[in-house]
């Protein structure tokens, strides 16, 4: 059941400037919106109880892609589709643009921010994950100036996230350091295309002589807010893949996530199939 | 049968207003003055109405308000009786049962007032599952809960189990599935105690809209109006529930004396409508050591929801279809529809095969499994034949042969060289391949004394400028009815298809061609279409106008001197039972059916054991339907019905909690898209049906039947795993692995 | 400057031409389309961005109007079905469809036509793999896609001369 349309405000600030200004004024009391991929939907469900709105989907100052030497800044405003594009991108961080084509569907991705993904939070969502794996950090924005958090410490809970109610993200860092390592990707969703995540696992490894000298694993869908596996990757660093290597990762993996049941899945079904994932990817190790 | 437009692929009738856009479908018309309307719903299961409370912030003096009270009528929608009413009246039987009815000028206010409407009730105790409601926890519909039963009996199936060498019990489930046509339901209504009633809306059959509407408002039949506007697409889901929305929409149009216009929107058409019927199916069948069949029975229960509806009519085609195509002296099946306090279930695809053939192949692949015989050599063994009976004892007189079907079928999906090399390749691989087949067959038309009762009629006239008009209740919904019905109009008299037009479905304009539903607008109103047409071309005969072979010209040139010197030209035909056909409604036996279309369908899947998650590689579909009118659009049915079966087998699941559909997003209920869907190769072999237009059978519902017990038995041969429920979803497939590894 | 109850004016070019209307600023484009403009070959079949139904191309790239603000069309170029064949002709796409069976109850055309569109302008000659999944954003429950497949894999042939 829709909301009441006419009671919503989305105005359109000039300049990024005029945005953080208003969003100072009354801290909480205008919320940004981008693409509208995932607002829109809280609409018409009903369920999008905040009214005040302002347009930044034009914002110059929050779109493109910027190619340093160390790193790659995506402007929060940067779509799926442009994501997909993006020759250094699609080179080296390629489970980006693996997560940015399992989004929706090419009209989701044409309209979808990367920005937009991370605030609205959802812990199946298909970005965050390689995100993590890539020590991504988040610049947020406001009148009061700039700061960066990564990414991997900005979601403390459920939809919670290290966000001011006067600030926006702004950028998005990718520090250019993965160079060489073996990367892998799997989305588990309700079906082929258009799906929401039931599981996602995303991960990277350099490996040195057989072994894996440095790990990065992330998953989505598996606890109230993306997951970075870190005792699962401590449990990794410095071994040899095998059979027995991966019995005790899915163990440790088993204790890091917090699966739950709900209409799409079941915890039985997220869990073990996270940890299939995980032994898919570290078989991909030993070639 | 050298035809000349029959057979050929006639370019869609109204193709080019669908590629264009310019396609009217109900919401895009607006009337002037209209207003919008939308219903108020329970929230709970099962409850007296205390009182309906109307909350602050809504101008509710703009609004029109409608209740059971304001009903002129009859509160109900008639349909086989007068057990469920058009607004609850006291008392509510099953979550979104619609309560209150609202109309306004504004579509946005609408929904707030929608949202102000609080149902104040007393929760009464519910019944949720097939098993409380025959165990009587509460009796919430008659006097036991059951809607209908049959008892089907072929030999002595009690005796027969002596005969039996083995026997081999199971139990098979399937769960409700949504029609999901993209277009949701939606109506425009005018009306006034003086004028009557029009209404304009998406549905496949107005002479049931129609029926509905006379006695809710009391009104003479020919005041009574109903007008299908194109439809995007029904497979059911709009045969009875139009008649709901419509009644909605008249009573609003009625009160305010505006038009009105009710759409709902996805979630409202998902979590309100009818859905596919549950059902529970036990098998216990006897076997020779060889392989033949001694003894079938089957039980089978189907879930019907709060109401009636259509459940006998349902469970009568899922009953007869228990058996299939297979010759076995002793057959028993026992069947129940009952009541829950869930949205009545009702009409989709198929409606009640599916769901019995369902449980059917998957119990005759294992009773194969059980002999150590193949399970095509188990149903070659079994096949009915000319001249044998089928379990209501039709004695099958048209030609038949399921064994070239399953040649072709295994043939073109390279079915035994697959299996034997999936069975050599998989215990290597995470990912395990498999193929696996149904054979089956759909009886088309109304069942046994149906289409007598229906006495469906069709009419043509012809202008003078030769054009030759059709004029009958049958419905486009996409399945094509428009250009076959021309083809056939066009075969009959020689004409090119453009000079004859199908009259847009209106009950004030056509008479009474019965539903478009049960695959019989082809064989069964097409044929009238074709003695329609012939019964033009025989009065400007008699009438000296025509004589022997004529060209288009000569055609026109006779219609305008007939009409000049005689008068209108118009052909009226009634349906004719055929003399030969006999079925006995009590004992339930005899001639179900004229015709059958007879099935092998073959999938092939791979199944990711790391996920759980099936794929369907490759899709054989191999069918005898008589004769192929329109090759373009044939097969366009069976590819779209086995995209339907692949969900109704893998995919589409409803979450159910105390009666409601909890998952009713699109998000959430997962129908196929382009990825999910295989390479579908449809094949058809064409034997005449003599009562048939060209020889045409009926088609549509047939792919339902096969395709998901096809890609089950294909999952069996890939996993090793005995399914016995579908859909058969990646986390139940998986518990079924881990306990196999286990 | 907006307030909560009150339109705004949006300006903007549909099909080539100049339009504006009046809409709340959270409208949707759909509604906008279809009820100020009175264009409703453009369909709603979910209004949650999953069916496609509603598929038009804004500024070259393809969206679903039901989750695109009114407010966010001011100044787009936008096309819907209506402006997809051209003033004499149909488009090679439709023209397919209309030949090899593309459509059926017709619902989901709009959509999957202006998804064809807009994959053949990417992709000139697309594989049938590439085919479905440019299409996997439009939902058909008529067709199980086969034949929209074998319409535009039709159409690029065409279009190439070389079918």
């Amino acid at each position: 059941m829709r909301s009441p349309v006419p009671a919503y405000e989305l105005e359109t600030p000039r300049d990024l400037a005029a945005a953080l200004e208003r969003m100072a004024r009354a801290p909480g009391e205008w919320k940004p919106f981008a693409g509208g991929t995932d607002l829109m939907v809280l609409l018409e469900a009903g369920k999008l109880p905040h009214r005040r709105f302002l347009n930044i989907a034009k914002l110059a100052e929050l779109k493109g892609i910027t190619v340093a030497d160390d790193f790659v800044l995506l402007g929060a405003l940067t779509t799926y589709t442009e994501v997909r594009r993006h020759e250094t991108i699609a080179a080296e961080f390629p489970l980006l643009v693996r997560a940015a084509a399992e989004t929706g569907s090419i009209a989701t991705q044409n309209r979808g921010t990367i920005g937009g993904n991370i605030a609205n939070a959802s812990p199946a969502a298909d970005s965050p994950p390689a995100l993590l794996v890539y020590d991504a950090e988040i610049e947020t924005i406001s009148a009061r100036g700039k700061r960066r958090v990564p990414y991997a410490r900005f979601h403390s809970g459920y939809k919670q996230m290290d966000l001011g109610a006067d600030e926006m993200i702004s950028r998005i860092y990718l520090p250019r350091a993965r160079s060489g390592w073996r990367q892998y990707y799997r989305k588990v969703g309700t079906r082929r295309a258009q799906a929401i995540s039931k599981v996602c696992l995303a991960g990277a490894a350099k490996m040195e002589s057989r072994r894996i000298a440095d790990v990065r694993i992330a998953l989505g869908s598996v606890a109230p807010a993306v997951v970075r596996a870190q005792a699962t990757e401590k449990v990794l660093l410095g071994r040899q893949p095998s059979a027995e290597v991966a019995r005790e990762a899915q163990a440790m993996l088993a204790r890091e996530i917090a699966p739950i049941d709900d209409m799409r899945s079941t915890e039985r079904y997220r869990l073990r199939v996270a940890q299939n994932l995980l032994g898919e990817f570290l078989e991909s190790l030993s070639g | 049968m050298d035809t000349r437009v029959i057979g050929k692929p006639v370019p869609r009738k109204e193709g080019r207003e669908k590629v264009t856009g310019r396609a009217r479908y109900v919401d895009d018309i607006a009337l002037p003055g209209m207003l919008h309307g939308a219903t108020v719903r329970s929230q709970v299961a099962r409850a007296r109405i205390v009182e309906i409370r109307f909350g602050t912030g809504i101008p509710w003096e703009e609004f029109t308000i409608v209740t059971a009270r304001d009903i002129p009528g009859k509160n109900c929608i008639t349909l086989l009786i007068e057990d469920q009413p058009c607004l609850a009246d006291g008392v509510i039987n099953h979550p979104e049962e619609p309560v209150v009815l609202l109309a306004h000028s504004d579509a946005y206010l609408v929904e707030e007032a929608r949202r102000a409407v609080e149902i104040v009730c007393e929760p009464l105790p519910a019944v949720f599952t097939m098993e409380e409601s025959l165990a009587r926890k509460e009796v919430i519909w008659g006097e036991d809960n059951i809607f209908k039963s049959f008892l089907v009996e072929k030999g002595d199936v009690e005796s027969a189990w002596a005969q039996a060498e083995l026997i081999v019990e199971g139990e098979y489930e399937t769960g409700a599935q949504e029609q999901l046509y993209i277009e949701p339901n939606g109506m425009i209504a005018e009306a006034s105690p003086e004028e009557g009633v029009t209404v304009w809306g998406s549905l496949q059959c107005p002479y049931y809209v129609h029926k509905a509407l006379v006695p809710i408002f009391g009104l003479p039949k020919h005041r009574v109006r109903v007008v299908q506007t194109e439809t995007g697409g029904g497979f059911g889901g709009k045969e009875e529930y139009p008649s709901m929305i419509a009644a909605h929409a008249v009573l609003l149009a009625w009160k305010s004396g505006r038009p009105v216009k009710i759409i709902y929107d996805r979630a409202e058409d998902m979590v309100a409508t009818t859905k596919r019927h549950p059902s529970k199916t036990r098998h216990r069948t006897g076997v020779t050591r060889d392989g033949r069949l001694v003894a079938m029975d089957i039980d089978f229960t189907i879930d019907g929801g709060a109401y009636e509806t259509l459940s006998p009519v349902v469970l009568s085609r899922g009953t007869i279809h228990a058996a299939g195509p297979y010759s076995c002296p002793n057959v028993r099946i026992c069947s129940r529809a009952v009541a829950t306090n869930a949205p009545p279930h009702g009409a989709f695809r198929g409606f009640g095969a599916p769901q019995s053939v369902f449980a059917l192949e998957r119990q005759m692949d294992r009773v194969a499994e059980a002999l150590h015989i193949s399970p095509d050599e188990f149903r070659r063994r079994n096949f009915i034949q000319v001249g044998e009976t089928l379990a209501v004892q039709q004695v099958v007189r048209e030609k038949v042969d399921m064994k070239r079907l399953m040649d072709r079928a295994f043939e073109m999906s390279g079915y035994h060289e697959k299996r034997a090399r999936f069975a050599k390749e998989n215990p290597r691989s995470a990912i395990k391949r498999g193929i696996g087949f149904a054979s089956f067959l759909h009886g088309a038309g109304f069942t046994g004394s149906g289409e007598e009762y229906l006495a469906s009629e069709v009419s043509a006239e012809a202008t003078a400028d030769g054009v030759v008009r059709i004029h009958a209740a049958s419905t486009e919904m996409g399945q094509g009815t428009n250009t076959i019905f021309s083809q056939i109009a066009a075969e009959a008299l020689g004409l090119p298809c453009e000079q004859v037009e199908i009259v847009q479905p209106d009950t004030a304009n056509v008479p009474n061609s019965g539903p478009t539903v049960a695959s019989r607008t082809s064989m069964i109103v097409g044929k009238l279409v074709e003695s329609a047409a012939l019964g033009i071309e025989k009065k400007l005969k008699e009438a000296g106008f025509l004589n022997g072979k004529h060209g288009s010209e000569a055609f026109a040139l006779a219609c305008r001197r007939y009409i000049a010197e005689i008068g209108p030209l118009e052909s009226f035909i009634r349906y004719d039972h055929p003399k030969g056909l006999h079925w006995d409604d009590e004992k339930y036996q005899g001639d179900a059916y004229g015709a059958y279309a007879w099935a092998v369908y073959v999938a092939e899947v791979s199944v990711d054991t790391r996920t759980a998650e099936t794929r369907v590689e490759d899709f054989v579909a191999v069918q005898e339907v008589g004769r192929v009118i329109n090759p373009v659009l044939a097969a366009g049915q069976i590819e779209g019905g086995v995209a339907q079966g692949v969900g109704f087998a893998l995919f589409e699941n409803i979450v159910w909690r105390e009666g409601r559909m909890v998952n009713g997003q699109m998000t959430n209920y997962i129908m196929p898209t382009s990825m999910d869907v295989p390479p579908i190769r449809v094949f058809f072999e064409e034997i005449p049906y003599g009562r048939g237009p060209g020889g045409a059978k009926g088609i549509g519902e047939l792919p339902l039947d096969g395709s998901a017990p096809a890609v089950i038995n294909a999952v069996v041969n890939a996993t090793g795993l005995d399914i016995r429920r579908i859909p058969m979803t990646p986390e139940t497939l998986l518990e079924m692995l881990e306990s196999a590894r286990g | 400057m907006a307030e909560a109850g009150k339109k705004i004016r949006v300006e903007c070019t549909v099909n080539g031409e100049a339009a504006a209307f009046e809409a709340y600023p959270m409208e949707r484009l759909l509604d906008a389309l279809r009820r100020e403009l009175r264009l409703t070959g453009t369909k709603e079949g979910c209004g949650e961005g999953e069916c496609g139904a509603c598929a038009v191309d804004m500024d070259g790239a393809l969206v679903n109007s039901c989750l695109v603000p009114a407010a966010q069309a001011q100044g787009a170029t936008l096309r819907t079905i209506e402006g997809v064949a051209a003033v004499d002709e149909l488009h090679a796409i439709q023209k397919a469809f209309l030949l090899h069976g593309g459509s059926q109850c017709g619902i989901c055309t709009p959509g999957m036509i202006l998804a064809a569109v807009n994959l053949l302008d990417r992709n000139p000659s697309p594989s049938e793999e590439d085919v479905r999944e440019g299409l996997a954003g439009n939902l058909c429950r008529c067709t199980g896609y086969t034949k929209i497949f074998a319409s535009v894999v039709a159409a690029h042939r065409k279009r190439d001369g070389s079918g």
